[in-house]
């Protein structure tokens, strides 16, 4: 399974926009993709998760180091449309706490 | 070697052979040949030279354009000749790291050895499966006077890198038990150690659980770890394992909430990693749901028969292929 990775630039926000599955074989790509956005002085990233059927730990790994980076940077990062089955894995692992996610029709 | 000796009298007779029968059984016979030719490391290209002179012995009035052409075919087959011989080369050396890995799978399996405690208040059953020849998974029991600690961990990814991290912890746990604290003091002083040692991409997910023998208390807390359940014996009714904290090697500043559960007569308390509730069947996902009624299936059985009766089931859902490391403990209350 792949994961398409778009990336669009409107002002100071980059859009991010994944479809396919996050896991250990589409991380790095994922990785290195965001790498350069983030480490822009603070940088304004929304990763769209609309048409992410599948994420593993490493996938959320990614999200991880991208807060990190972006929290850095002094930027802000937010994760939108995701699946119930992504929110709970955000939910469980508690990084709900620490990234601001919404949920599939939530804005 | 014998087969050296008379490769091109052999070669000879069924390329003959075809050359009249045309058929498939025939033809067959040069495929079975090419295994034997690999297994005795004969180049492409040798095997192009005695093709030709073959077909010299059997054709003698072949047109000499023809047979020129095969020294161009020659030259062209060195370069695949050239490949298999590296090919092979790196056979040998994927062997050599297959075992160097299997080395150090079982050098970290010592290190991880954790006894699993005989106690009469408990049954207690465990099971931990990688995925790969190396496990992301951990879990550790320790015991002192009063009271039993058991930690379930798991490592973000699977394989040598996550093995490399759970030995980490490990020796982290190690003399934190030592000071025999509360379970979110342990995920505290843990989560610290984490954050300073690990890559900004990872993070491990832990529960942590006290056991009191004087007062059938559990005392624990969770680091962003998949939910246990609690198996309530006089409602005969699954419970999720409330708890909530943070992934550790994330955040320095997180405090961890504790949470108590008093255990009576054949209640359960069910911890086990991501591995076990993604189980990924031909239809999708399974849900936790499937796990506590595998659990349901097996209940009059000890511990250590329904974790392993569990895995068979949920290893044949798969197919028998482990995307992740499982792992599966159940402690259940006797006296």
């Amino acid at each position: 399974m792949n994961l398409e990775i778009d990336i669009k630039r409107e002002k100071k926000v980059s859009y991010v926009h994944l479809k396919g599955e996050i896991d250990a074989y589409t991380a790095p790509a994922l990785k290195n993709k965001l790498a350069p956005i983030s480490e822009e002085s603070e940088p304004f990233i929304e990763v769209n998760l609309k048409d992410v059927e599948y994420m593993d730990s490493t996938g959320l790994g990614v999200f991880v180091g991208l807060l990190k980076t972006v929290r850095k940077q002094g930027g802000k990062l937010k994760l939108t449309n995701l699946s119930p089955r992504l929110e709970r894995l955000f939910h469980i692992t508690g990084l709900d706490s620490i990234i601001e996610i919404s949920r599939k029709g939530e804005d | 070697m014998a087969f050296d000796d008379d490769i091109q009298m052999k070669y000879k007779e069924m390329l003959a052979n075809y050359i009249q029968e045309l058929t498939e059984q025939a033809l067959y016979e040069g495929q079975r040949f090419s295994w034997k030719a690999i297994e005795h490391k004969i180049p492409p290209e040798e095997i192009i030279n005695i093709h030709l002179k073959v077909l010299k012995e059997l054709f003698p009035d072949i047109p000499k354009k023809i047979l020129d052409s095969f020294d161009f075919l020659l030259e062209v087959m060195v370069g695949y000749g050239l490949a298999y011989q590296e090919h092979q080369f790196l056979r040998g050396r994927q062997l050599e790291l297959k075992s160097e890995i299997e080395i150090a799978a079982n050098v970290q399996q010592a290190l991880l050895q954790t006894n699993i405690p005989k106690v009469e208040e408990l049954d207690i059953g465990v099971i931990s499966v990688p995925a790969k020849i190396m496990n992301g998974d951990y879990y550790q029991f320790a015991e002192h006077e009063n009271t039993m600690s058991v930690a379930i961990a798991d490592v973000i990814g699977k394989g040598i890198p996550a093995a490399l991290c759970i030995s980490m912890i490990k020796y982290a746990m190690d003399s934190l038990l030592e000071s025999r604290q509360n379970p979110s003091y342990i995920l505290e002083n843990l989560n610290r150690v984490v954050e300073q040692n690990i890559d900004v991409n990872m993070f491990i997910t832990m529960f942590f659980g006290k056991y009191d023998f004087r007062t059938n208390k559990i005392t624990y807390a969770s680091a962003g770890h998949e939910p246990g359940f609690y198996y309530c014996a006089s409602e005969d009714h699954f419970y999720d394992l409330q708890s909530k904290g943070l992934v550790l090697g994330v955040d320095r500043q997180v405090k961890y909430e504790q949470y108590e559960l008093n255990l009576f007569q054949n209640d359960m308390i069910i911890l086990l990693s991501d591995g076990v509730t993604e189980t990924r069947t031909k239809e999708g996902f399974i849900d936790r749901a499937a796990v506590t009624s595998a659990i349901r299936a097996h209940l009059h059985l000890p511990a250590q028969q329904i974790v392993e009766n569990i895995y068979k089931d949920f290893e044949k859902m798969q197919g028998f292929q482990l995307r992740d490391d499982f792992t599966l403990i159940i402690m259940k209350k006797n006296v």
